[in-house]
């Protein structure tokens, strides 16, 4: 309770950390709220107004189909908080499971997942979601899954050394005692003291995540047209670069803008529980 | 005794590496194989009789146990045999070491720029903690790897193309120097160099420095971060207290002192930050379409020719692996205290 306190004080009192929080929940309140944000239907073309400079009544410009470009980065909000979140749900209780798991029986099924566990390390995440994506098809549920099955490898070295530490506590033991079964143990009192650190790893690799589903949405092996993503709207306007700046600099400012609430986010929940910072 | 452990370290290094090379090629195998493409239409097309769909199985090998198809794909591809490219009839191996050479430039570039101005940013943030140097160069790498690569690549062709003018615009040579120096290295620089065509080198120095910077922006900043933590890590051991106390300079003590004693941990990010290089390669090369690797496989994915999709994937995929374990070799080699 006491180093909880401490934490949030800390975490509190960076200006940084504060800014990445409010950077985050602006992400969801526009996300949430999306339809009332919104000044124009996303998906509606109307040729006559394409290519329009930011105004008032576009605050954003249009882009080449002449959607309001705007209301796009309003729903595009959605896109990415949805990547984010399914990735760290899809990818974070694969760690979790993989890890606890090693840390828990040892022996050879520890030594064959962490081989497992340090290969997909070793691996180019951004090149192989690429190549998987290509193979399956590319779809934002594609992209997704790409994304998860390169994210959880950390997820597991970290769920694995916690359960280590936890593995020889007392009341572990006092619970072998009173004769619950292995995977009663893991689910009970492992995995809940494994959550927090978790978290913050999860929220940490996050800007990452954001970064590769818009480099494969770049692609256009993420959502497809007209699904307003921020990293499609981008590649869009590189046709329009020359007199059009608007259609390819402000979704990827708002690429920018998520990516570093998440980084700003991240380092203050790491610094403020650090347990090496608590001097 | 020493002469043992190193031995064994080496004999580890290979088992290790062994054990990456399998999993990355199980991972290709694997992809080839989700593809929802039937491989047998794919290479006789799609008018075929059940007899000819069974014969042009049994010459893919696609008859055989999942397994022998798998010994037989591991026994093409460590010997760079990727097959045919359906979009440029050329074997694949053939292709890659055509383009190959044009993504190491870039990357190679991009980590130099990185490095020259990213290890001295860190250390410098690391000797004035908490000043306001700190708080701006902290800023400035913040806002490098939270930029999408392509967003940063699009906004230094927006500034220095096309308005200013600065640069040249996308691609890796003008059209009037095109064909004009030989390929000796693939490294276009050098390749200007051995020849002296001053020209053509200037040139293609226009058309390298936007796609580099904007690459080696993100290097900087992971390395000035990296850096920080290094040198604030040796900087508050006792060491540099008893430095300090026998009237050593402050110059003296970072570089004779702390420095050297982050020396592998900066060799082994270094070598890292290189291999997430040749992967955001990727991405910049579609930006100012340059002809490397990245943009062979792009073009590849969306034409579903998946040999040379697997081709690129192992390629990347082995440099990548290669450099990771040998900047772990190196951290246990040449740093006494992981021993």
């Amino acid at each position: 309770m006491g180093r909880m306190t401490f934490a949030a004080l800390d975490f509190a009192a960076s200006p940084a950390a504060m800014a990445g929080l409010a950077i985050v929940l602006l992400l969801i309140f526009v996300a949430a709220f999306a339809p009332w944000l919104a000044t124009h239907d996303p998906t509606a073309q109307s040729l006559v107004n394409m290519l329009q400079k930011p105004s008032k009544a576009h605050l954003f410009g249009t882009d080449e189909l002449g959607r309001d470009i705007y209301s796009r980065v309003v729903y595009g909000a959605r896109i990415t908080l949805s990547i984010v979140v399914l990735v760290a749900v899809i990818a974070a209780p694969i760690g979790l499971a993989v890890g606890c798991a090693a840390g828990f029986m040892g022996g050879w099924v520890d030594r064959v997942l962490m081989r497992m566990t340090d290969i997909a390390l070793a691996f180019p995440r951004l090149v192989l979601a690429l190549a998987f994506v290509a193979a399956l098809r590319p779809s934002l549920e594609n992209a997704v899954i790409a994304i998860a099955i390169t994210a959880w490898p950390p997820y597991a070295r970290l769920a694995r050394a916690e359960t280590l530490v936890i593995r020889r506590s007392d009341f572990v033991a006092a619970a072998w005692l009173a004769g619950a079964r292995p995977w009663r143990i893991i689910l009970r009192q492992i995995v809940p003291l494994c959550l927090p650190s978790l978290l913050v790893r999860v929220t940490l690799d996050m800007a990452g995540v954001i970064l590769i589903a818009a480099g494969l949405g770049f692609l256009g092996l993420g959502a497809q047209p007209p699904t307003p993503e921020w990293g499609a709207m981008l590649s869009n306007g590189r046709d329009f670069l020359l007199d059009s700046w608007w259609v390819a600099t402000l979704p990827g400012a708002a690429i920018f803008l998520a990516s570093l609430g998440f980084n700003l986010l991240g380092d203050g929940l790491r610094d403020a529980l650090d347990p090496r910072r608590q001097s | 005794m020493n002469q043992a452990a190193s031995r064994v370290g080496g004999w580890k290094l290979v088992g290790d590496l062994g054990f990456t090379f399998m999993g990355l090629l199980a991972a290709t195998f694997l992809i080839g194989r989700i593809m929802p493409i039937d491989p047998v239409l794919a290479a006789a097309g799609a008018d075929l009789t059940t007899a000819q769909y069974a014969r042009v199985a049994a010459e893919l090998g696609l008859d055989q146990p999942l397994l022998v198809q798998f010994g037989r794909f591991v026994l093409r591809l460590v010997q760079f045999d990727f097959g045919q490219s359906f979009l440029s009839g050329n074997p694949v191996s053939v292709d890659i070491a055509r383009v190959f050479p044009a993504t190491v430039e870039l990357a190679t570039l991009g980590i130099l720029i990185g490095a020259t101005i990213g290890i001295p940013a860190g250390i410098v943030a690391a000797v004035m903690r908490g000043t306001w140097v700190d708080a701006v160069l902290r800023c400035i790498t913040l806002i490098g790897y939270s930029m999408p690569v392509f967003w940063k690549g699009l906004m230094l062709m927006l500034v220095f193309y096309v308005m200013l003018g600065w640069a040249e615009g996308p691609g890796r040579q003008s059209i009037a120097f095109e064909g004009q120096v030989p390929t000796v290295t693939g490294l276009l620089l050098v390749d200007c160099l051995l020849q002296g065509d001053w020209d053509a080198l200037r040139d293609a120095w226009g058309h390298v420095v936007l796609p580099a910077v904007s690459l080696g922006y993100g290097a900087g900043a992971y390395l000035a971060r990296m850096t920080r933590s290094f040198m604030l890590e040796q900087l508050s051991q006792e060491y540099m207290i008893t430095a300090s106390v026998k009237g050593a300079s402050t110059t003296r003590m970072v570089l004779r002192h702390a420095l050297p004693n982050c020396g592998v941990q900066l060799i082994t990010t270094f070598a890292l930050t290189y291999g997430l290089l040749l992967e955001g390669a990727v991405l910049t090369e579609t930006v100012f379409a340059w002809p490397g690797l990245g943009q062979y496989m792009t073009k590849a994915m969306f034409n579903a020719d998946m040999n040379a999709v697997i081709g690129g994937t192992f390629v990347i995929g082995m440099v990548f692996v290669i450099l990771n374990q040998l900047s772990d070799l190196a951290y246990r080699r040449l740093d006494p205290r992981s021993q």
